[in-house]
């Protein structure tokens, strides 16, 4: 690691982050999505829908939204690290006495700061419309944590595509099935009434393990082994994602 | 290491293949400190990957390059202490103000001072009035003019123009002509690249014709016409050009 790593990633956080201030759309658009969603959930499917709990649908549904604010969000971290690549400030950055990796972080940071803000953006509308929580301190933060995790280890799979796609709508499209994925879990209908195969897939993927873990901690109820197997989820995708990230990187600069 | 005497680049059996492309089969040239040296060919004769692999950011398939007396391979970090890339296409951050922009690269020199130093180039590159607005404003020569000023932040004794007014109209190519003679005179070592004979002829003091892989010809101007036959004296009207008349029309003081 180069003796400048965390200056010049300062420098390129700071960059970034005055490119999102300047186009606050991109802040904007990651939430819409989100909360006409939850809108929809709400006020037109949440009615018919028998989640078994006696709390309000919106409370049930918020873990699978801000999973989803994430996948969307992340699109955006893709879709600066292409431009970029294309527009040659990477090559200059690159061929500069900088620390190397410092650009990748920069824009793995900017990532997490402006996934943050959006989260909270979608957390604030959900309160509006009436999602209430017991939770304290620790399990709010217990919350963040996962959250954060979540949004690193997609963050990092945005990467490869930012880093390798050619055109910009193959570096965002990644995401479609990112976003989709909470659907075919438990963050909207319990998976007890899915047929047995779409089943089995729902209960095993990662989305419903954190969907539960982040739920039970809303809740205030006992969060069981759930909170452990999606720690190892996001660790996992974490882990295999930066490493693939590194690959493609580095073959980029070689 | 580093001696006055020592040729700012010397290139040597350079080759580089793109899987069944070779598009470097043993390239050989130096260059000068303190001169002008113009890489002359046309599209696909590897121009550009003989400069990223000069700027580290290809590594030769076999071959050996020094610039500034340090091996690209093996001392990248020195190379790149020593050298500044412009790339094909002016890369400059266009979400960010032309002096952002100087600043950044500033920061990321680690030079003290990157406000009186971006002040300072804005003035020599005539941009102080533009120097508050975003970069995506800007025409085409200012914004080469600000890549160009970018890429002289810390005094880099060797400076990599790579196809510098590819896309410029004639007022800006003479602009970008004019920063280029000022930083050879003092005393900084071009090596750029063009498809554009007449700008080799203008500004350079050595020019190298890289074709199908190979440097076919290497030396002055002079040289270069030596290998033809004698001029022959023969009366022609002087048509003023086309370039002739728009410069006139548009009073260019060129």
């Amino acid at each position: 690691m180069s003796k400048h790593f965390f200056g010049d990633t300062t420098v390129l956080l700071g960059r970034s982050l005055r490119h999102i201030t300047r186009s606050p759309d991109t802040i904007i658009t990651t939430a819409i999505m989100p909360i006409a969603m939850m809108l929809m959930f709400v006020y037109v499917f949440g009615g018919a829908i028998r989640t078994g709990s006696d709390s309000s649908y919106v409370n049930y549904m918020l873990p699978g939204i801000l999973l989803i604010t994430v996948a969307s969000g992340i699109a955006y971290t893709a879709y600066r690290l292409f431009m970029d690549m294309k527009g040659g400030i990477f090559e200059r950055f690159q061929s500069m006495p900088t620390a190397r990796s410092s650009v990748l972080w920069a824009h793995v940071l900017t990532s997490l700061v402006a996934n943050l803000i959006s989260l909270v953006v979608v957390t604030l509308v959900a309160l509006l419309m009436g999602f209430r929580s017991g939770a304290g301190v620790s399990a709010w933060l217990a919350v963040a944590g996962i959250l954060i995790l979540f949004t690193l280890a997609l963050t990092w799979i945005a990467v490869i595509p930012g880093l390798s796609a050619k055109t910009m709508e193959g570096a965002s499209a990644f995401s479609y099935p990112l976003i989709f994925l909470p659907f075919l879990s438990s963050a909207f209908v319990p998976t007890a009434t899915m047929p047995g195969p779409v089943r089995f897939f729902a209960e095993n993927q990662p989305v419903t393990s954190i969907v539960n873990a982040i739920r039970a901690l809303f809740t205030g109820t006992p969060v069981g082994t759930d909170i452990w197997i999606a720690l190892a989820w996001c660790v996992g995708i974490l882990v295999v994602a930066y490493a693939f990230a590194m690959r493609t990187y580095r073959r980029k600069i070689s | 290491m580093t001696t006055q005497q020592a040729p700012a680049i010397q290139v040597h059996g350079l080759e580089k293949s793109y899987k069944e492309l070779h598009v470097l089969r043993g390239v050989d040239f130096e260059v000068a400190r303190g001169s002008i040296f113009a890489l002359l060919g046309s599209n696909g004769a590897g121009k550009t990957t003989a400069v990223k692999i000069l700027s580290t950011l290809l590594k030769a398939d076999a071959g050996t390059a020094r610039v500034n007396g340090f091996d690209v391979a093996t001392q990248a970090a020195n190379v790149r202490e020593s050298i500044s890339l412009t790339g094909q296409f002016a890369a400059v951050d266009e979400i960010l103000s032309g002096r952002e922009n100087l600043v950044l690269v500033a920061r990321l020199r680690h030079l003290k001072n990157p406000g009186k130093i971006a002040d300072d180039l804005l003035e020599r590159f005539s941009l102080t009035d533009a120097g508050g607005r975003k970069a995506a404003t800007y025409s085409g020569g200012m914004r080469r003019r600000l890549d160009i000023a970018m890429s002289l932040i810390g005094d880099p004794p060797i400076i990599f123009l790579d196809e510098p007014t590819t896309g410029l109209d004639p007022q800006a190519r003479i602009e970008v002509w004019q920063a280029v003679r000022e930083l050879a005179d003092q005393g900084t070592t071009v090596l750029l690249t063009t498809q554009y004979l007449d700008e080799a002829e203008q500004l350079a003091d050595r020019i190298a014709i890289l074709h199908e892989g190979r440097i076919i010809v290497n030396g002055t101007l002079a040289e270069l016409k030596q290998l033809l036959p004698p001029a022959k004296v023969e009366y022609v009207e002087k048509q003023p050009t086309l370039e002739d008349v728009f410069l006139t029309l548009v009073g260019t003081k060129a």
